[in-house]
């Protein structure tokens, strides 16, 4: 069998990222300052030279490559860009906070170039050893960020936590991978999605799809498989969980599509039955537990959690609107936390890390653009027009309003009634309190536009959504 | 030429840039702020006159229509358009920020320039709502208006404001996201987001039920019916002269406003259906709020409680409608209780809003809303006493204000459709002048009884200007209704004949 290197070219942005991440780890041992400029900036060509490859090796047709294992489609175009270009705001927010903490380390760029590799691989992924690759790459190297600070013992508790119950995940997805190799011979998406057609009712063949599900949703972190998502979030440093809450959102939900639909499509009315369970349980637990937490990093947790069930709700309507409609709020989503995440890193002192939903009080006269931003930022999570959040939500309901499922519509807009709760305390403790402690904040001018940027980028998209469509 | 310039667009986002512009303009010079927002204010109405000049009388279509493209994957544009029922109130809402700009100039210290740009962004906003003519657009301008008026009530709001704006954002969001989903059920079934499309689409008498109470929950509480009301009395007492203006005069008529371009036009049948549910909330209203307001003891409460009483009538004078019809063909009568409401809405908007920046002027002076912290004003400030008398007589409905025109349309075509129904409405005379008459008596007349009172400095040349724009508007109405009749005359026949027809 000969090797032909033109199949190589629709993984330029996988290759680009592997050797950018290779050349940062190099540099890094040459920095010797504390801001390791050269690996930073590195990291960011990094991911410039990554949308660079993504946007030469686009095309309006898709293409299968490395004997099936991979694919190449305009939906993992448009997802890795997203990603890629979310990657840079999430770098640089984290780079303000690890510096207040003295841990900027050259670790958190590899680590973070691997985990984005790794999305990248599960974009792509045509069949389930590659998915599962991608998988994991990923998760090992949130892993060990969650532990980035080897002298917090919480940080080391949370790190534990994520690591058994990923496993445990993974081994789930893991053995429902084999039932369906078992039932279906293939491990390669199309193969399967053949296989299956006449087998709907075969029993092995749902078994396996329960524990893939499962495997899934664990990794979205829906209810009832989240009791590790609050206490990582927690737990990690903020700059680590900006990236875990912002960037794999939307490789869920690629690890959705491919599975669900590319692979399993034709078992739809066996799947949407549970991920209905799965998303009205995580819009109601998730909002309703984000209304009594005083820790704004786990409120933010559990308002993941009701976000996801919305993400949800745009995939079970099984038609084209509805998976548009949810990629469309996985990438909102995630540009929503990074802002976020990124306003409570800016607030940050040295060596004391914001959590506490007080700590935002007054934030209106300290640093009014940043509450504006945050402001933007919260009404748009709150789904409240004219923000991108609002539409977001308007997409996902009219695809469950299409498939005759106006009940579930009912259900999600009444969660988000409570969801807007808490979203509105953050406004009012900015906006509405004094600050109690009114120390200048210490926050770098790239973080600071990029931030006020993020927010802005709320109402821009919110007034102009088809812009972002078009794009999309 | 005149004819294309996209004069709504430029009533709706020169305010809405000019806030921004304002917002900019930054705390540290505050005169600059106020004289930025108050050209911007009076260029915006200027702006929105040639409407009223150039709007044609004799025909119900659209007019000054802009139609763009917005999100086209979804059909949803970017259209806008008036007609006789809109047109009034945009003026209004132009005419009320300029008054509320001017009302509020030195009297907010805190943050000047992004309480003006609050209320230019609001303005525009508000417009936007009364202008769109795409389902999705009308959405999205009517929960914007929610995040300036939340920071309005708890920014510059009273000791308990963050309760306050916290309930009223919470209460209209409540209502409003069931009205989505009705929109967007809608969408599904007729392909289209245009209103004027949802008017003639066919829908069963269950869905129609339904989607009226979706529409229901959204404009009832911005109305706001009993027994949805609860959420007005805090926001007014909490919020700034200028806020609870801007509630009263104009964010209680987009649920109105709601009420004739959306659940009557698009389930007349439901509307029909559910009519004995309305006319009992109400009357309930009118009556039972009327009492309430009778033992209040904080100003601001006191006429809160009022103009729930007063929009009361508008709800009855849509909703009668039904019941001539039924009863007989007298259109006539019909027609009667439609014109009734809107002109109770305009002549509500004038007067409200005048009897709350009158309540501003004693609260600047003396920081209190209690009735009993004042009495004698009228010793003291003359020129006050004269205004606050004059629009109290005009809250109560006496002949000659707008206060009267209104009320007494709605009765009138209430007895068309039963006696006791009438009757009912009618004590709202009574108990109107009950409540308003004797907070004034208490108030402004009597012996002078704290020294606060004692000190009191009468009007000043700002002030007067603004109560008695205010006070030319009532009388004007009040003794020549008919160019606004004239107004919205076509538009209302149109709409009565479109609701007379079962969509079934």
């Amino acid at each position: 069998m000969t090797f032909d290197f033109a199949q190589l070219l629709p993984l330029l942005p996988e290759i680009t990222l592997l050797l950018g991440s290779s050349i940062v780890l190099l540099a890094d041992l040459a920095a010797k300052d504390r801001e390791r400029t050269w690996p930073y900036l590195l990291t960011m060509l990094t991911l410039l030279a990554g949308i660079v490859a993504t946007l030469y090796v686009a095309t309006d047709s898709s293409e299968i490559v490395m004997h099936g294992t991979y694919v190449r489609d305009p939906m993992s175009d448009m997802l890795k860009i997203a990603l890629l270009l979310l990657a840079i705001p999430v770098f640089i927010y984290a780079r303000d906070g690890l510096l207040k903490q003295d841990l900027w380390r050259g670790e958190f760029l590899t680590l973070g170039l691997f985990a984005i590799l790794g999305m990248l691989v599960m974009i792509s992924a045509n069949g389930f050893i590659a998915l599962y690759l991608g998988l994991e790459l990923l998760t090992l190297s949130l892993y060990a960020l969650v532990a980035f600070n080897r002298d917090s013992a919480r940080g080391a508790e949370a790190a534990m936590k994520y690591f058994v119950l990923g496993a445990l995940a993974s081994g789930l997805l893991l053995y429902g991978i084999s039932m369906l190799y078992g039932a279906t011979g293939h491990l390669d998406f199309p193969g399967i999605a053949a296989a299956v057609v006449g087998h709907q009712n075969d029993l092995v063949l749902i078994f396996g799809l329960v524990f893939v599900v499962i495997g899934l949703a664990f990794k979205f972190g829906a209810v009832p498989f989240h009791m590790w998502l609050p206490d990582v979030y927690d737990g990690a440093p903020t700059p680590v969980t900006l990236l875990i809450a912002s960037l794999p959102k939307i490789a869920a939900f690629a690890l959705a599509m491919r599975v669900l639909v590319d692979g399993l499509g034709t078992l739809y009315e066996s799947w949407y039955m549970m991920l209905v369970i799965l998303a009205v349980l995580s819009m109601v637990l998730g909002n309703v537990v984000a209304v009594v937490q005083k820790n704004i990093k786990r409120m933010l947790a559990y308002s993941t959690i009701a976000h996801v069930g919305f993400i949800f709700l745009g995939l079970l309507a099984g038609t084209e609107e509805g998976y548009r409609a949810a990629m469309f709020y996985a990438i909102v989503y995630a540009a929503m936390a990074a802002g976020a995440f990124g306003i409570l890193i800016a607030l940050d002192t040295k060596g004391v890390e914001v959590d506490q939903l007080e700590q935002l009080q007054g934030l209106n006269e300290r640093h009014p653009w940043l509450a504006g931003s945050m402001l933007l930022l919260m009404f748009s999570m709150a789904g409240v027009p004219p923000t991108v959040g609002f539409f977001a939500k308007l997409f996902v309901l009219e695809a469950v309003i299409a498939i005759d499922m106006t009940w579930l519509a009912l259900i999600a807009v009444f969660f988000s009634i409570i969801g807007a709760f808490y979203y509105l305390r953050v406004v009012k403790m900015m906006y509405f309190d004094k600050p109690i402690d009114p120390v200048p904040l210490q926050i770098g001018s790239a973080a600071r536009i990029m931030l006020v940027v993020n927010g802005l980028a709320m109402l821009f998209f919110g007034l102009f959504p088809a812009i972002l469509m078009t794009l999309l | 030429m005149l004819a294309s310039f996209p004069l709504l667009s430029t009533v709706i986002w020169l305010p809405i840039i000019g806030g921004f512009l304002v917002l900019a303009s930054g705390d540290k010079t505050p005169n600059l702020s106020r004289w930025l927002a108050l050209s911007v204010a009076v260029l915006t109405f200027i702006t929105s006159i040639p409407l009223w000049g150039l709007f044609d009388v004799s025909t119900a279509e659209m007019q000054f229509v802009e139609h763009a493209s917005w999100i086209s994957a979804y059909s949803i544009y970017y259209h806008l358009g008036i007609d006789g029922i809109s047109m009034p109130l945009i003026l209004l809402t132009t005419f009320i920020t300029v008054l509320v700009i001017i009302a509020g100039w030195e009297v907010i210290q805190y943050k000047p320039s992004s309480y003006m740009a609050a209320f230019l962004i609001m303005e525009g906003v508000m417009i936007g709502v009364f202008s769109a003519l795409d389902a999705m657009l009308f959405y999205v301008f009517w929960e914007a208006m929610l995040i300036p008026m939340f920071l309005i009530i708890g920014i510059w709001g009273g000791p308990r404001r963050v309760y306050a704006t916290i309930k009223f954002f919470l209460y209209t969001f409540l209502g409003s996201v069931f009205m989505l989903v009705a929109l967007l059920y809608m969408y599904v079934q007729s392909g289209s987001m245009a209103i004027l499309d949802f008017h003639l689409l066919g829908l069963s008498l269950q869905e129609q039920i339904l989607i009226f109470i979706a529409f229901l929950l959204a404009f009832a509480v911005k109305v706001p019916m009993w027994p949805v009301h609860t959420w007005l009395p805090d926001a007014h007492v909490e919020a700034p002269t200028g806020g609870s203006v801007i509630l009263a005069a104009i964010m209680l008529k987009i649920g109105g406003y709601g009420f004739l371009r959306f659940s009557l036009p698009i389930t007349p049948d439901a509307s029909n259906y559910l009519d004995w549910l309305m006319i009992a909330m109400s009357l309930i209203a009118v009556v039972y709020i009327g009492f309430i307001a009778l033992v209040q003891q904080d100003m601001k409460k006191l006429i809160a409680y009022s103009s729930i009483a007063h929009m009361g009538f508008v709800t009855l004078g849509f909703f009668i409608v039904f019941m001539i019809l039924q009863n007989q063909d007298a259109s006539s009568g019909a027609i009667l209780g439609l014109q009734g409401g809107m002109v109770q809405m305009i002549s509500h908007g004038f007067i409200s809003a005048a009897l709350f920046l009158a309540v501003g002027v004693l609260y600047d002076r003396l920081h209190s809303r209690d009735i009993s912290a004042y009495g004698g004003v009228v010793n003291t400030m003359p020129w006050f006493a004269a205004f606050m008398v004059f629009f109290a007589m005009a809250n109560a409905g006496l002949p000659g204000t707008s206060g009267f025109v209104g009320e007494f349309m709605v009765i009138l075509a209430s007895f068309r459709a039963n006696f006791w129904f009438a009757f009912l409405a009618a004590t709202t005379l009574i108990i109107g002048a009950a409540y308003t008459l004797w907070m004034v008596k208490r108030v402004v007349f009597g012996e002078i009884r704290h020294e606060g009172v004692a000190n009191l400095q009468d009007i000043n040349a700002r002030e007067a200007l603004v109560l008695s724009v205010l006070a030319f508007m009532v009388l004007l109405l009040g003794v020549w209704p008919s160019p606004l009749i004239e107004v919205m005359d076509v538009s209302v026949s149109h709409l009565l004949d479109h609701i007379s027809l079962s969509k079934l």
